[in-house]
């Protein structure tokens, strides 16, 4: 019977690549699918210029960026946990919610490829679509590098937690897109929780609860929360346990989506 | 090549496929056919890996679906039911995708496209977005995702639904014609699709398979097969339906009609009567009695009356416990 198998299709043929490298090919063609429907319709590019104003309209009129006369992105990177907050759930709510609207899931998931691969693919696209728009973000460096005289590694550390953020957030929005075929759904349920994710340890929301619960409980719901880890890349740091919080959080959330996958299918 | 034992899939209480068994070669087309809801797209599903059955073993070319899913999937090509695919892409690039991800890269990807493209008459529509194709067009750009990496296994889910009637006959031509190097699977309620491109049909009623064989085998177990209609000029109805009965080779009398200036009448044969000898005794009566004979005819049976037969219409009320 295993003669069957080792016919010389054409397919058999990729079989002897060998197993890691078509899964890192695997990988690719699902992130590259991804991403060239990002940019296919006109969504991409009106995302990317309402992200690019509501950054400037933040930093400059609500965080007054040039009264605060410091050579920093402080006022720049601290409004973007909040802008994330609706921007990346509404960027990584059709991840799969569309896939099962239109049933290409099922193309998808009967090809040569497991799913994981098909979720990191995807993931991974989303993510990069994210950077792409925050690239976009550099005539600020520009402008502080020319009227100052910054510290181009706090900045560098600034973009890096801006990024691992957006991750973070991403990866929320995959697992809820798993949850259901409607997008709006996705969305919702992804914004709140990344709203308790900034809020469990943003410091107005920490204060006010000391008054209420012991610390070490304030001091554990926090301790979920990306708002400390977000704020030491701000400072300029780059500490490992913030990088495995970050890394948690998306493995947990991709990990999930998995999980929720697998379920719908077996039914 | 496709193996298939006891297979079983429960959603919640209700069981969606209840013991199937069967195999196919290379070389087959196996017929899946049965009324809406009788677990066609639920067992391909579970051939194809998508969802992971209750109870049952499948084999793809000796490779178990569920312990070694990355090896089976690759020998098999699939097309699901409604032929979906991703509307933001060009006819090219949804085959460019499929192909990579069958593991074909530059040259031998394009080549395999080409082929593609060719086979399912997709050249005026390469460049177009796939959600602006008619449903014809979109239906065969699926399709030819499904054989793109020329696989040894094709399961096709409905293929020819929503299709003209010429695009029909193309399909199942394709299908007949690449049949006879693969097995493959293809699930229709078109009863003619079965004879068009058959050389095996299964019929499946509520999770079971109820029959099994080639399309000749299911029609002989039609009330109809082999009986024998003829019309005739002389006698009278009465009188020609006098002498039938009278005749040792025919167990009934069908009906018998003015039909224009003659009469029809249709026999079935007598348990006992041997392969033609019912016609014969028909010949030898008619040139007995001096009458004229129009037509004498055997009939096949129909796949449709032994379908309508053997599964119960989706209407039936449920049985009250
Ligand atoms: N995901 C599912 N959850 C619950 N029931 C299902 C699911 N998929 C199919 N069914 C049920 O299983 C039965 C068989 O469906 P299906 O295999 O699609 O039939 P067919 O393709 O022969 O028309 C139907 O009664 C259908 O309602
Ligand atoms: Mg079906």
């Amino acid at each position: 019977m295993n003669t069957d198998a080792s016919v010389t299709s054409q397919a058999s043929v990729a079989a002897l690549n060998g197993p890691r490298w078509s899964a890192v090919g695997n990988v690719i063609t699902i992130a590259k699918r991804e991403l060239t429907g990002y940019f296919t319709s006109p969504v991409a590019y009106v995302f990317i210029v309402i992200f690019l104003l509501l950054l400037g309209f933040f930093t400059f009129m609500v965080g007054r960026f040039f009264q605060r006369n410091e050579a920093s992105l402080f006022a720049f990177f601290m409004w973007h946990p909040w802008l994330y907050l609706f921007l990346v759930p509404a960027a990584g709510m059709r991840l799969w919610s569309e896939e099962r609207r239109l049933h290409t899931i099922e193309l998808l998931l009967t090809m040569p490829v497991t799913a994981w691969q098909a979720i990191l693919g995807k993931f991974l696209a989303s993510w990069a679509f994210l950077a792409i728009g925050l690239f976009l973000t550099f005539p600020m460096v520009i402008t502080v590098a020319y009227l100052g005289d910054p510290d181009m590694g706090a900045i560098f550390c600034g973009y890096l937690g801006s990024l691992l953020t957006a991750g973070a957030y991403l990866s929320i929005s995959s697992m809820t897109s798993a949850l259901t075929r409607n997008q709006v759904v996705s969305f919702i349920i992804s914004v709140v929780i990344c709203l308790f994710l900034i809020l469990a340890g943003w410091p107005p929301v920490t204060d006010l609860l000391v008054q209420w619960a012991p610390t070490w409980l304030v001091d554990l719901i926090a301790s979920f929360s990306v708002w400390p880890h977000f704020e030491t890349f701000q400072r300029g740091l780059i500490d490992s346990r913030d990088l495995i919080y970050f890394i948690l959080v998306m493995v947990f959330s991709l990990f999930t989506t998995g999980v929720i996958i697998r379920s719908h299918r077996a039914g | 090549m496709i193996k298939v034992e006891n297979l079983v899939k429960a959603f919640g209480p209700k069981l969606a496929v209840n013991g199937v068994s069967f195999t196919v070669e290379r070389g087959e087309v196996l017929g899946f056919l049965g009324p809406n809801g009788a677990g066609k797209s639920t067992t391909m599903r579970m051939i194809t890996g998508f969802i992971p059955p209750t109870s049952g073993r499948i084999t793809i070319g000796g490779f178990d679906v569920v312990e070694n899913p990355i090896a089976a999937k690759r020998l098999i090509g699939y097309l699901p039911e409604n032929a979906p695919a991703y509307t933001d892409m060009t006819v090219m690039g949804f085959l460019r995708f499929a192909a990579e991800l069958r593991g074909l890269r530059g040259a031998a990807r394009d080549k395999a496209v080409e082929r593609a493209i060719e086979l399912c008459f997709l050249e005026s529509v390469r460049h177009q977005s796939i959600d602006t194709l008619s449903k014809g067009f979109r239906h065969r750009t699926c399709f030819a995702q499904s054989i793109i990496h020329d696989p040894d296994v094709l399961i096709l889910d409905e293929p020819t639904d929503g299709l003209d009637p010429n695009q029909k006959h193309e399909v199942r031509t394709l299908i007949r014609r690449m049949g006879e190097k693969k097995a493959i699977v293809f699930s229709t309620h078109i009863l003619e699709e079965v004879d068009a491109a058959c050389t095996r049909a299964i019929i499946i009623d509520r999770g079971r398979i109820v029959a099994n064989g080639t399309p000749q085998e299911l029609r002989q177990r039609s009330e109809m097969a082999g009986a024998v209609t003829m019309r005739v000029k002389g006698p009278t109805a009465a009188e020609l339906r006098d002498r039938l009965q009278q005749l040792s080779t025919v167990r009934k009398t069908l009906f018998v009609k003015e039909d224009g200036p003659a009469l029809c009448a249709r026999v079935v044969p007598s348990p006992t009567a041997l392969d033609g000898q019912l016609e014969e005794s028909l010949f030898d009566l008619v040139m007995r009695e001096k009458w004229r004979l129009l037509e004498l005819k055997t009939e096949e049976g129909r796949l449709d009356e032994v379908f309508r037969s053997i599964t119960l219409p989706d209407t039936a009320p449920s049985k009250k416990e």
